[in-house]
């Protein structure tokens, strides 16, 4: 896997997702200013990571996905290539267009910092393939602003589609209004691209990937990306 | 000087927080009148919050050395080593005044205040925690003030990028017109490259760096040490507002420069900005400053020169960089989108000159005005002793049962989850003990060390006896990092009191102090960083005295550390330390009874350290399955506290016979651990105990899903947990 | 009725969020920009008829709830 992780000015988990992507790996991410117009060569996963860029000033993600490195995003996703976005990464994701919909204030208008359940929906993508579909898997979130909403014909076409690749639930896997913990429409905590290259998703597996953190669920999905691109290659 | 000079008036001197023979003394210093700026310049440097003039005699009776101290007070903040060329840097500063004022941008200054204080002298923060004081819940300012400085406690922390790891949140009547907002930042470098304030060195540039300088905060450092009456509502003066995204630049700039070896010198402006920096960096590396304010990037036009050298803008620094290295400085600035400024030169004349649009607004002696500030020994008088309160004289209002069911979801005891969960605690991703236990526990860098992270302190046991008050929080700190397995090794403290012009509270800043001092010692942990707030005080009521602990251990294996959740059933339960049931100035006493009464508990610092040492063995050994220290509501409390986090139930022993059962579980002795270990260890360990002399009894077995003592009515744990985690969101929902 | 408030920062009041804005658009290379100071807007409407009811229940609003006066000012804008 050659990873690059894109550094923006205000983003503060790179070094996290740094670190579980080489343990998932083996090999060291390379890390992209965001005033660089090119990734580096050979690049075959592009992970936008959390955090507050520009501060979340204006609207979140929205000063990140107009620097000058998102060009080259696209153009790598237009291509096909593995982009994974993670909270702020996320909501830049929205912002710059490559996945639909927006991030909302939490419903209860505040931050939240806790383990979060998420029923993993299929398990045929690269970025659930290290999941059994249907599986549950605790991650931790750490967001204010990550309530999903989308217009209803958007939300229609994700559900058909089966785009939506996580969803908030209880710790048995039952999706209600009682485990949606910041309010998204159909408790969506991620979703892909209708290419099926680009992930956005609120938890942060990166953080659930060490036994010291209590959990290692997070795991599934960074050695399900290396799988897929070791196949691939 | 200016051709149009203010006149020095006795009011304008008076507004200055000068009194008249501190005045007097700034004449016979520079042998003529002030001008405007200089009288600022002395106001700044001359406040209690800068010069620690009350309690600095006092501060000189506590121990801050030891082998592994390398930087004591003084600095920025404190250095220890913890081998490996790593180093922790930490201190813990007070934000009260403003946070009364503006909850939510006075906490976020305060917690970028203190972080800046640690990546100033070269090490990434990793950990945050902080203390928390408000009113009384019933208070009608209470419930803003508390969501204003949690928000913004989370707000910056979250934003910056460094997990809040842990804390303290209480109320009492007497934070009803002064909350405290106490930050602590926690931070690694490498030993051989800590970065100091001391300039070196003539002819040297001094860069400014960060954001621009505006009228924020204009004498907020003389804000913080004057006494508020109830019109500081209105006499409100420009508000600081905290920007973590530019923190965060300045972190990652400050990290760069410093790792190519650019930075000679380099200090925080926090109070009182640019004169308390500007003049420390001289003063240190016995060097005169010249200051050219033309050069300041300021965000407002028509900036004074009294203005720039007062203004409390955040997120800047000052620096003193290698000459041959400015280039390549500046370029790192410029890529982060930073101001950078050369605003000075150092100089061999040991004067500070500040030269504002051709004129000199300032000239005055740069040692002077720090070593020469004023010192006092304020009269102090001791705090009366109170009289020793016998349980068996304390009618039990309600049963043992009751009491549990009500102190357990009481505002003092319940749950801090609605606080914690604002913050995010597990960014890093090395947090091995998130908030709720009795330390945090972080991992450093990829292991196997680890940190155990704590503040402490019961102000009402300060307020009874400032003396056993002191020992007490030092103590607990101590406990608290011991039941996770740390060695404790140093100690940052936070001293917040009321007006030390009263001879009372002097009298309460004192014996704080000197307790203080002998736990420290007693216990090995010097006190390397600290923060004195004063003058917490409306209308002439003072806060109850709060001397914030905040503690730093070692876990030379972090995954040989201790939760205080029940691990399996089937276990023997064992309080550690001797139980005299002592309820004078207990939360059952005041919470249950009504009644703020006696003497608080003695502290037994030989004691403290004896069991301390035989607990972090058994958690070194693996014998302990789970560890909690007893303090606030004591053994039932803690051991509901232990059940509802396993989500295992206990069956307890009646108390013995000498002791009445409220005093026995409700009681605060001192000292005091509850271990679990697995039955075949039991003979092993009490047999061991028994050796070394600590007091060790079987109390008990965890078993089922009811707390259950023997005699008593059983409680289901789920019912415990249901009120210990309810009352806060209920309160803040307005429902309490 | 319909009101309109405007909350914006007080001058001298540092504004992180418009700092950041500005920037970006300077970055973005929209010429011409010299500052900007971000704020909100509330667009209220109002049950009853009088202005002048409406412009002190409004500025009742911005003090109590809509504005912080600590570091922000607020401006009332009733249209008929």
């Amino acid at each position: 896997m050659k990873s690059a992780i894109l550094v923006f000015p205000g983003i503060n988990r790179e070094r996290d997702m740094a670190r579980a992507l080489q343990l998932a790996s083996g090999s060291e991410p390379a890390m992209v200013w965001h005033a660089d117009t090119e990734l580096p060569k050979g690049t075959d996963l592009v992970v936008v990571p959390g955090g507050f860029s520009y501060g979340d000033y204006l609207r979140c993600g929205a000063i990140a996905a107009r620097a000058p490195v998102m060009d080259a995003v696209r153009k790598f996703a237009g291509d096909g290539g593995l982009v994974l976005g993670v909270c702020n990464g996320f909501q830049i994701l929205c912002e710059s267009g490559l996945l639909p919909g927006v991030l909302m204030r939490n419903a209860r208008l505040k931050f939240i910092c806790h383990d979060v359940h998420l029923r993993v929906e299929r398990s045929d993508t690269p970025f659930t393939r290290g999941y059994n579909a249907g599986q549950v898997i605790r991650v931790p979130v750490a967001h204010g602003e990550g309530n999903y909403e989308a217009d209803e014909e958007t939300l229609q076409r994700l559900e058909g589609d089966g785009r939506v690749l996580y969803r908030y639930c209880s710790a048995s896997g039952e999706v209600s209004d009682a485990h949606n913990i910041n309010g998204a429409a159909a408790s969506i905590a991620g979703i892909v691209s209708e290419r099926g290259n680009v992930l956005g998703m609120m938890p942060h597996p990166e953080n659930h990937v060490e036994a010291i953190m209590g959990c290692t669920d997070g795991r599934g999905l960074f050695a399900g990306l290396v799988e897929h691109l070791a196949k691939a290659a | 000087m200016s051709s149009k000079p203010t006149p020095i008036t006795p009011e304008l001197v008076a507004s200055h927080g000068l009194k008249p023979d501190e005045y007097q003394r700034i004449l016979t210093l520079i042998g003529r009148e002030p001008s405007i700026t200089e009288l600022g310049i002395f106001s700044a440097m001359w406040n209690e919050h800068c010069s620690y003039k009350s309690s600095r005699i006092h501060l000189k009776g506590l121990p801050t050395k030891a082998p592994w101290v390398l930087v004591g007070p003084g600095e920025n903040a404190g250095v220890i080593d913890i081998g490996d060329n790593q180093a922790i840097v930490f201190k813990m500063e007070s934000h009260n005044h403003p946070s009364f004022i503006e909850p939510y941008q006075g906490a976020t200054t305060g917690v970028g205040g203190i972080l800046r204080d640690v990546f100033t002298m070269g090490a990434r923060p990793i950990a945050c925690l902080n203390a928390l004081s408000f009113g009384a819940p019933e208070h009608p300012k209470t419930r803003r003030l508390v969501s204003g400085v949690v928000a913004g406690v989370g707000g910056y922390g979250n934003s910056f990028g460094v997990p809040t790891v842990g804390g303290q949140v209480r109320f009492h009547t007497r934070y009803d017109g002064n909350i405290l907002v106490n930050a602590m930042a926690v931070g690694l470098a490498d030993a051989d490259k800590i970065f100091l304030a001391a300039a070196s060195g003539v002819g040297m540039p001094i860069v400014y760096l960060g954001s621009k300088t505006g009228r924020d905060g204009m004498g907020g450092a003389t804000m913080a040490s004057a006494e508020f009456d109830n019109d500081s509502d209105e006499k409100r003066p420009t508000v600081q507002v905290g920007d973590p995204f530019a923190e965060k630049l300045l972190l990652e700039a400050c990290l760069e420069i410093m790792a190519a070896d650019c930075v000679i010198a380099i200090q925080d402006m926090g109070a009182a900005g640019l004169t308390c920096s500007a003049v420390e960096m001289g003063a240190k590396g016995d060097l005169g400053v010249d200051l050219d304010l033309d050069a300041v990037p300021t965000r407002e036009p028509g900036m004074t020169a009294y203005e720039m050298m007062l203004s409390e803008s955040q997120e800047r620094m000052l620096m003193v960089l290698k000459p041959e290295k400015e280039k390549q400085a500046e370029a790192i600035f410029k890529k982060w989108g930073l101001d950078f400024a050369i605003v000075g030169t150092t100089t061999p004349t040991l004067r500070f000159v500040v030269k504002h649009g051709g004129e000199v607004k300032a000239d005055l002696p740069i040692k002077e005005l720090g070593d020469e500030a004023p010192l006092y020994d304020r009269p102090h008088v001791e705090s009366p002793k109170l009289p020793v309160i016998h349980a068996r004289d304390i009618k039990p209002p309600i049963g043992v049962v009751e009491a549990l069911e009500k102190l357990i979801g009481s505002p003092e005891l319940c749950s801090r989850r609605w606080v914690w969960e604002q913050y995010d605690h597990v960014i890093g991703g090395n947090t091995v003990q998130r908030p709720g236990g009795d330390a945090a526990v972080v991992r450093i860098e990829d292991g196997p060390k680890g940190l155990a992270l704590t503040v402490d302190v019961t102000p009402r046991y300060c307020e009874a006896d400032p003396y056993e008050g002191g020992k007490q929080a030092v103590a607990e700190a101590y406990r608290n990092i011991t039941a996770v397995g740390g060695k404790p090794l140093a100690i940052t403290d936070n001293l917040n009191f009321g007006n030390p012009e009263r001879p009372e509270i002097m009298g309460q800043l004192v014996g704080c102090l000197k307790g203080i001092a002998e736990a420290c010692i007693a216990l090995d942990s010097p006190i390397v960083s600290g923060n004195v707030s004063l003058y917490n005080e409306t209308n002439g009521r003072g806060i109850l005295p709060t001397p914030s602990i905040g503690g730093v251990g070692l876990l030379d294996d972090f995954t040989k550390s201790a939760t205080l959740a029940f691990k399996a059933e089937g276990e023997a339960i064992l309080l550690i330390g001797e139980t005299r049931g002592w309820l004078g100035q207990s939360v059952y006493l005041r919470d249950i009874c009504g009644r703020e009464e006696g003497a608080p508990p003695p502290v037994n610092l030989e004691a403290e350290k004896r069991n301390g040492t035989v607990v972090r063995g058994m958690i070194h050994s693996g014998t302990a399955t789970a560890v909690h220290d007893l303090s606030d509501g004591g053994l039932l409390v803690a051991l509901a506290e232990m059940a509802i986090a396993g989500r295992i139930g206990a069956s307890l022993d009646a108390g013995p016979e000498a002791i009445v059962p409220h005093a026995w579980w409700f009681g605060e002795d001192q000292a005091r651990y509850i271990v679990t270990v697995p039955q075949d260890e039991l003979l092993g360990v009490l047999t061991k105990l028994k050796a070394v002399g600590v007091p060790c009894l079987q109390i008990g077995t965890t078993a089922g899903h009811t707390l259950s003592i023997a005699g008593e009515r059983a409680v289901d744990i789920k019912a415990l947990e249901h009120a210990h985690e309810s009352w806060f969101p209920n309160y803040m929902g307005g429902k309490a | 009725m319909k009101a309109r408030v405007t909350v914006t920062l007080k001058t001298g009041i540092l504004d992180p969020q418009g700092k950041a804005i500005e920037g970006a658009l300077k970055s973005l290379g929209v010429a011409g920009i010299a500052s900007v100071r971000q704020g909100k807007v509330f667009d209220i409407e109002l049950a009853g008829a009088d202005p002048a009811q409406a412009e002190a229940a409004l500025k009742d609003a911005a003090d109590k709830l809509l504005a912080n006066t600590v570091i922000e000012n607020y401006n009332i804008e009733v249209r008929s």
